[in-house]
């Protein structure tokens, strides 16, 4: 052996767990956004999660309903091992870690100290920094059930103490951090109402829709919400999510198979009845987000209404245009999770969605599939204009959001 | 080439591993039985912290001559490092993702002299 031996450094971080600090667990990302020259550049992800529930007897304080906010208390102080109070979330949920492979999903049991802001408040800064990021939007996780629930007022009441909770508490803790209010769409008159209050609201930039829901999107009953959002100017966005038991997803025996399927599939419908029923032409400057269903649904779906819709007009008599027009003119698209394993179709998915100015950037952080900038810095058919755009000018441009960064 | 030293050999137990800081390199270095094996500490998927994640059996399923599934078993004969960031897994021996060996771990030379571990890299401060 040479007789020049230096010694290894034993690395700080030998096993990432649930007990890895954020900042550790996306070290390199930090650095790939540093050696790269993006970490300069404004990022939006559009799409990040907290996991509320761990605040949940925080978040029930806030339902205005006095007998069933009592309810919730009894509840948490009393039992033992039951789930959160109110929430129906899915079974898939057990299985998002893939055995503890992926400890994030798993949970972030790490030490936060800081006591001037609420936990949730550190944990996103450290995944911002740790992302590059510098707003974030943040989204809860078992709501996104919350249109399955069988009690719609509960929809109502858990809604609502969300929204309230979050902007009273935890945004106020860091200006980077925004969020779309939560809306109760099983219940359109509450919808209604959850848009007027809280439209003027600090660090609201937008609605809410959790997509995991059997009611129509194109419902006479959502007229008014439309209108009273398209007038607050800011969008409203389709948040994918799954339902094992959904009848036909309930024949896929894996996560695998009912995730990949279950997050694109409740978008494909609410999308296919969003644009044949003429939404686009009935409030024309109403902007809709669709939100983790990957990218690869559209080109699909674009390509099969247009198709069907020139033999069948006139079951669509709203539509001027072609069904992919207003998928690509009318309607914006998060990236993640970002499918490439065939560059060639992503490169036609970014033209037809017209990515350049209508795709935006999400991590959706902390969850097993999430993507870092650099999904997108590293495509080699962007240039830096449409790099920079998609990362963070388009979301600026779409929530009106400063394009220098948080104040 | 440089020579670093990792560690003695006693070290490291059957199936574990030790991250090691070189300058700028991250390099996990992994002992199976009287076998060791040393790959750069990043994921082919999405530049993760590959080395830093839990090591796994490989899985599979476990057909009869039937075609018939009866689940799922472990092959403790074929260990697994398994990517924290989104949960790719790659063959400690070869580097190679199970499913799609195209995508695999970039390797770094390692060898054993007497009691210790070395890794030999190239063109390192």
């Amino acid at each position: 052996m040479d007789a020049l031996i230096r010694p290894a450094i034993e690395h700080p971080v030998q096993e990432i767990n649930t007990t890895t600090d954020t900042r550790d667990y996306l070290a390199k990302s930090r650095q790939d956004a540093e050696r790269k020259g993006y970490a300069d550049w404004l990022i939006v992800d559009v799409d990040a999660h907290h996991v509320e529930t761990v605040s949940w007897p925080e978040v029930t304080s806030f339902i205005e309903d006095p007998v069933v906010r009592d309810q919730a208390k009894m509840y948490h102080s009393e039992r033992v091992g039951a789930p959160p109070y109110g929430l129906n979330g899915d079974l898939g949920l057990r299985y998002q870690d893939v055995g503890g492979r992926i400890p994030h999903q798993s949970s972030q049991r790490e030490k936060v100290t800081e006591t001037d802001v609420h936990r949730d408040v550190v944990l996103t800064r450290r995944a911002m920094h740790g992302l590059g990021v510098d707003y974030m939007v943040i989204f809860p996780t078992p709501m996104l059930f919350l249109g399955m629930h069988p009690q719609t007022e509960m929809e109502v009441f858990l809604s609502r103490a969300y929204n309230r909770w979050l902007t009273e508490k935890v945004l106020p803790g860091d200006p980077g951090m925004v969020t779309l209010v939560v809306l109760p769409f099983n219940t359109p008159v509450e919808a209604l109402k959850m848009v007027e209050e809280f439209a003027d609201t600090p660090g609201v930039i937008g609605y809410c829709v959790t997509s995991t829901r059997y009611k129509p999107v194109h419902a006479n009953e959502y007229m008014n919400l439309y209108r009273a959002i398209e007038e607050t100017g800011k969008p409203i966005a389709f948040h994918a999510g799954y339902h094992w038991q959904d009848p036909s997803l309930a024949t896929c025996n894996t996560f695998l198979g009912m995730h990949s399927l279950g997050f694109a599939w409740c978008n494909i419908v609410h999308m296919t009845n969003w644009i044949l029923n003429g939404i686009p032409e009935r409030f024309p400057n109403l902007k809709s987000l669709w939100v983790e269903s990957g990218l690869s649904w559209v080109p699909f779906l674009m390509q099969r209404l247009d198709d069907q819709y020139l033999m069948r007009q006139s079951e669509a008599p709203l539509l001027k245009r072609m069904p992919s027009e207003y998928m690509s003119d009318n309607c914006f698209y998060t990236c993640q999770p970002m499918e490439k394993s065939n560059m060639k179709a992503l490169e036609c998915t970014f033209d037809m969605i017209n990515a350049k100015s209508n795709l935006l950037y999400a991590s959706d952080w902390p969850h097993f599939d999430f993507d870092t900038p650099s999904v997108i810095y590293d495509i080699p058919f962007l240039d830096e204009q449409a790099k920079r755009n998609i990362l963070g000018l388009n979301a600026a441009n779409l929530f009106g959001l400063n394009k220098n960064g948080p104040k | 080439m440089e020579t670093f030293n990792v560690g003695k050999i006693e070290e490291f137990e059957d199936k574990s591993k030790k991250v090691v800081t070189i300058g700028d390199e991250e390099v996990g270095v992994f002992r199976l039985g009287k076998e060791f094996f040393a790959w750069r500490n990043i994921c082919p998927h999405q530049g993760g912290p590959i080395c830093q994640g839990r090591i796994f059996s490989l899985v599979l399923e476990n057909i009869d001559e039937k075609m018939e599934s009866h689940g799922r078993i472990y092959d403790n004969n074929k260990v697994n490092i398994v990517c924290p960031w989104h949960g790719l897994e790659f063959d400690i021996r070869t580097g190679e993702h199970p499913g799609n060996p195209s995508i695999s771990l970039d390797p770094v030379s390692v060898q054993v002299d007497g009691d210790a571990v070395y890794l030999l890299i190239e063109g390192n401060t």
